[in-house]
Order: C-alpha cells, then sequence, then structure tokens
C-alpha cells in the first residue's frame, strides 16, 4: 500500500479501478466520440494517445498529469459528468489547468447527482508509481491511497 | 478569496439560487488558482467559445435553461465563435446528412438561447471577433472573460487586455456575474515571461510555424521574443495584427500560451522591455533548421500519406480583410505561373460575417470568386470534426486546424503551389 497527498479541487471519496495516462489528457479529441455516439463506457478516441486510446474510462480512477487541448474542455467535462459518463475521479501529478478545473467545479456546483472528487499536485512520483488497473481510492481530504 | 459584502450576500442566495450558483462557480474557481477577490469585467462585450448546437451537449442547454428561467442573463452582450454549417462549403450528401440532422441538430435551438442571453448580433459568429469589421475589440487593460484561445493569447498580447484561459461556460459566468477571479494573466506578475525566445532565421518565419514551435516548447508560460520585429516592424499595422494573429492561435493550441510578449512591438513590451522577463528564464533559440525539425514532427494521419487533398481550408482563425485581399493577390498570381484559370483543389477561405461584407464591396471579391475559391463563416474545426470528414485529405495553413483534426499543414507557399496545380501535391 502507498500514500500520496494532495489539494482538494472537488471534495469526495471513492475507491475505482485506475487508468493511467503520461502525456496530457486532451479532453475534447478523447471523449467526443464517446458522448456524441452514446458509449457508456467513455472509450478514449484521441489517437494521440497511446496511453488511453479504445480504453474506458467511464467509472475509473483516471489518473494524469493535466488535461490539454480545446478551451471546450470544462464544458465537455461538465456534459460527461451529466451524462453520468466521466471518470470515478480525476488525479492530477501536477496543479491542474483551467479547463479541467473548470469542469470538475462546474459539475460539482450545478449537478445535484454527480460526485468526482478531483485531486491534484499529486506529485511525479504518483504518476510514475500508478498502473493500470492499481486499486484506488481517494479520501475527503486529498489522500489517495494505492493497493 | 476576499469577498466584498455584496458578494458574500449574493453566494448567500440574496439574488436566488441560480445566482449564488454562478458566484460558487467563480469563487471555487478562482480559489483552484489562488485568486485573492473577484474583479470587475471592463470590456464592453463578452466572447463565447461554445458556438456549436451540437446535438451531445444537451447539459449546456439545460444549463442555460437554468440561466434564462432566473433571469441571470449577460451582462454584457457578446459574440460567439463561428458558426458550424455553411451550404457555400462542399460537402457530400452523406456528410450534410450528419451534419444537419445529427450532429448540430440543435443549432437553431441554440442560437435562441444566446439570443436571449445577450447575444450582439445574429451574425456575430467569427473566432476572431477583436476584426475592427466585427466590433468586438477591447481596450488595453479592459477585464475579460473569454474563453477562445486564438482570441484570448490576442487580446492579452496585442491588444493588451487581461484574460486568463478560461473553459467554455466559465465566460458565461463571468459576464452573468460581471465579474471573474483575479489570477494568472489578470495580475502583473502573472504576465512576466518564465522564457527567452530569439528568432535567428534567415527569413520571416511562417507564423504559424512559428508559433507551433513556441507553444510546444514553452507550453503555458509567457515568452519574451526577440528578433520578430526586425520581420513585422515596430508598429502593429494590419500586417503585424494578421500576422500576430496567426502566430497566436498556433501557440495557444500546440501549447497553452495566453500572453506573448514581442520585444519592440506588442503594447507591453514596449512600455516595460525586458523588466518583463523573470530571473532564471530559460532560453530557445529558433532558426530554420528547427522550424523544419518541428515542421517534420508533425504526424500525418491520413490513411493515405500520398493523397490527393480533396479539400483545402485557410482561416483558422478566421482571416482579416487585409489577409483576403493579399490572398487574392496571390492565388491569382499562382495560378496565371501555373497557367490555370481556376484553383485545382476545393479551397474555402474563412472570415467573421462582418469581414466578409466589406470584402465584398471591393472588387477583390469579383477577382477572387473568379479563381474558384469559396469564401465562408464556417468554423472549419466544427465540419472536420466527425468520422466522415476526418477520412477526407484535407489540407490547411492552420497549425490549429492541424492538432484538433486529420487535417495536413502545408506552409503558405506550399499551399499555394497545391491550389493553383503549379507544384502538384507533396
Amino acid at each position: 500500500m502507498k500514500q500520496f497527498k494532495g489539494r482538494v479541487v472537488a471534495p469526495g471519496k471513492i475507491t475505482a479501478e485506475a487508468v493511467v495516462t503520461h502525456n496530457g489528457f486532451n479532453t475534447l479529441a478523447s471523449l467526443q466520440k464517446a458522448l456524441q455516439f452514446g458509449d457508456k463506457k467513455a472509450t478514449v478516441g484521441d489517437q494521440n494517445n497511446p496511453d488511453l486510446y479504445g480504453k474506458a474510462i467511464a467509472g475509473k480512477a483516471l489518473c494524469l498529469p493535466q488535461t490539454i487541448g480545446s478551451t471546450t474542455g470544462g464544458m465537455v467535462i461538465y456534459c460527461a459528468c451529466s451524462m453520468k459518463r466521466q471518470p470515478a475521479c480525476m488525479l492530477f501529478s501536477k496543479p491542474i489547468d483551467s479547463l479541467a478545473a473548470a469542469g470538475a467545479i462546474l459539475a460539482s456546483v450545478w449537478l445535484d447527482d454527480v460526485t468526482m472528487p478531483v485531486v491534484d499536485s499529486l506529485g511525479d512520483e504518483f504518476l510514475e508509481y500508478m498502473k493500470d488497473g492499481m486499486t484506488v481510492s481517494v479520501d475527503e481530504d486529498g489522500t489517495v491511497t494505492v493497493d | 478569496m476576499q469577498l466584498t459584502k455584496e458578494q458574500q450576500e449574493i453566494l448567500g442566495g440574496s439574488q436566488g439560487e441560480v445566482m449564488a450558483k454562478v458566484y460558487k462557480t467563480l469563487v471555487m474557481y478562482g480559489d483552484a488558482f489562488g485568486a485573492d477577490k473577484l474583479v470587475p469585467i471592463t470590456s464592453k462585450y463578452n466572447h463565447l467559445v461554445t458556438s456549436f448546437g451540437l446535438k451531445m451537449i444537451g447539459p449546456v442547454y439545460e444549463l442555460m435553461n437554468k440561466l434564462i428561467e432566473a433571469g441571470a442573463l449577460s451582462t454584457q452582450k457578446f459574440s460567439m465563435d463561428p458558426r458550424p454549417i455553411d451550404s457555400k462549403v462542399p460537402a457530400n450528401f452523406l456528410q450534410n446528412l450528419i451534419f444537419k440532422k445529427f450532429m448540430y441538430s440543435k443549432q437553431d435551438f441554440y442560437e435562441g438561447q444566446l439570443e436571449q442571453l445577450g447575444l450582439m448580433d445574429k451574425d456575430a459568429f467569427t473566432c476572431a471577433c477583436y476584426m475592427d469589421e466585427v466590433g468586438n475589440k477591447p481596450a488595453r487593460g479592459d477585464i475579460l472573460s473569454w474563453a477562445e484561445s486564438s482570441a484570448v493569447v490576442y487580446a492579452n498580447s496585442v491588444l493588451g487586455a487581461r484574460c486568463n484561459r478560461n473553459s467554455g461556460i466559465i465566460d458565461i459566468m463571468g459576464s452573468v456575474a460581471g465579474v471573474v477571479p483575479n489570477f494568472g494573466l489578470l495580475t502583473d506578475e502573472g504576465r512576466r515571461a518564465d522564457w527567452i525566445v530569439k528568432i535567428e532565421t534567415t527569413k520571416k518565419p511562417e507564423a504559424q510555424l512559428l508559433g507551433s514551435a513556441i507553444g510546444m516548447k514553452v507550453m503555458d508560460a509567457v515568452p519574451y521574443i526577440y528578433g520578430l520585429d526586425k520581420w513585422l516592424g515596430e508598429e502593429l499595422d494590419d500586417a503585424a495584427c494578421t500576422y500576430l494573429k496567426d502566430f497566436g492561435a498556433a501557440t495557444a493550441s500546440n501549447g497553452a500560451v495566453g500572453l506573448y510578449h514581442v520585444d519592440g512591438l506588442t503594447p507591453e513590451a514596449k512600455d516595460f522591455g525586458t523588466s518583463l522577463i523573470n530571473e532564471g528564464a530559460e532560453v530557445y533559440v529558433i532558426d530554420d533548421a528547427e522550424l523544419e525539425r518541428v515542421k517534420a514532427s508533425y504526424p500525418v494521419m491520413w490513411k493515405n500519406p500520398d493523397a490527393k487533398p480533396k479539400l483545402c481550408f485557410m482561416g483558422c482563425p478566421h482571416m482579416s480583410l487585409e489577409q483576403l485581399k493579399s490572398w487574392t493577390d496571390r492565388v491569382e498570381a499562382a495560378l496565371a505561373e501555373a497557367g490555370n484559370s481556376k484553383v485545382q483543389i476545393p479551397t474555402v477561405f474563412t472570415a467573421a460575417p462582418a469581414v466578409l461584407r466589406e470584402f465584398e464591396k471591393t472588387d477583390y471579391a469579383e477577382r477572387l470568386k473568379r479563381t474558384g475559391v469559396i469564401t465562408s463563416y464556417i468554423c472549419p474545426l466544427m465540419y472536420m470534426n466527425n468520422p466522415l470528414s476526418a477520412k477526407m485529405p484535407v489540407i490547411t495553413s492552420s497549425n490549429k486546424l492541424r492538432t484538433y483534426t486529420t487535417a495536413k499543414y502545408y506552409t503558405d507557399d506550399e499551399i499555394l503551389a497545391a491550389i493553383s496545380g503549379k507544384g502538384g501535391n507533396k
């Protein structure tokens, strides 16, 4: 078991299976196809991201450095949350970017029945340690425990 | 974050639940980035990035309805990013069916919502809202709540306005509240440079290629650029502004640049010079070889890399009036040299509706039409963002379009050679 401590951006407590990208997560490129064509598993469609391309992220603990790409990114995360196709949580190794923060905050404030804990600044070691399939637990105080 | 008494009361619900949520959104957003307070937006108009009535963004329409029903409308009129459909742009039967009946079937409904929220006018759809012809041009020092990345970097760098790289929907939240959180590019500290870029090319660098190189290197940092005034001069005339429009869009899409300073040219660099550079700033030297290296690094997303292009897009971000005129001259000259009278690849030049109206008043419009080039107000990105268009071999001089779609990047000269038929396909 290993623990990492980050900063809480959107609060919540959850346990989920990890899916990991070492590249920036291009939100629009990753999720557009899934949202457009009703893919409830949210299979990532970004061909430029070999870590995630073709993998389902709905209900998973998405471990990433930051998000990149179009400034519609926050809106896309908000829509994914509203459609219940969002990751179980988003765990950032770096300080969160403005687009991801917007999406997480919009979902937290405007959607009553959706919880997607978001923790940032977990450090480079966190992303180096994480592998697909590991079980991750997130606590309200930003503690991330990996089994 | 320190809030005024009135802001605290609104957050507590004094103006209703919806307005309280608008404020809560902005406060949480500011807290995430260490904002010290909410500051008033001072620009005359806002600009919103989410211009497309995509069927998949139903939750956005629901959110807009909540604002409208609660009377939480924008405190400013606003322009929008470009429309996603234009019947002038070549599309086959299946593409048209997908665009109109499937992807953008909510366009009319969404535009109705935007009118209720505060749309400037029904033609205010462009990513280059800061063009004189459009009229949404902030003054230096204005505080904005924009989200379109190419417009944000232009407003910050060329106009000296102050705006963070916000997300869609955060932009409308700001203009409903009339305030934005004070952090990042709104502050003097956040506008200082962490990178020094030295341009040492032997010719004027291609704007979109140079922007791409810098964006990929500095990511979201602020670069201070030496050596570009040699090629652009020391005045922000039409040609320089057009160059910086395309350059900036590439820095913002190939990286995440929200502000750059050009030594001797952009307003803050002129006033404050090298005092804008932070101690310990990293240095990036760009010469001809570096630009070649960057261009060669772009992945080709076409199934057949040698396919003959079926479509050419120019104008992402939308072209300026000066650009439409100069490209009319260039296309005519290239066609004459190639011995052709019309372009050999369907070619679309995109610009704001208001810019196209002004262009139509000039004799250039008829000349461009004779070359076979189509003008449109469409967003090329929205055209390309579907599986059918993604399979088409499309060429573009836009590094933003290249980054977000399967379109292949050509330099300006390569575009001219390809569409005129003098160079064939590369």
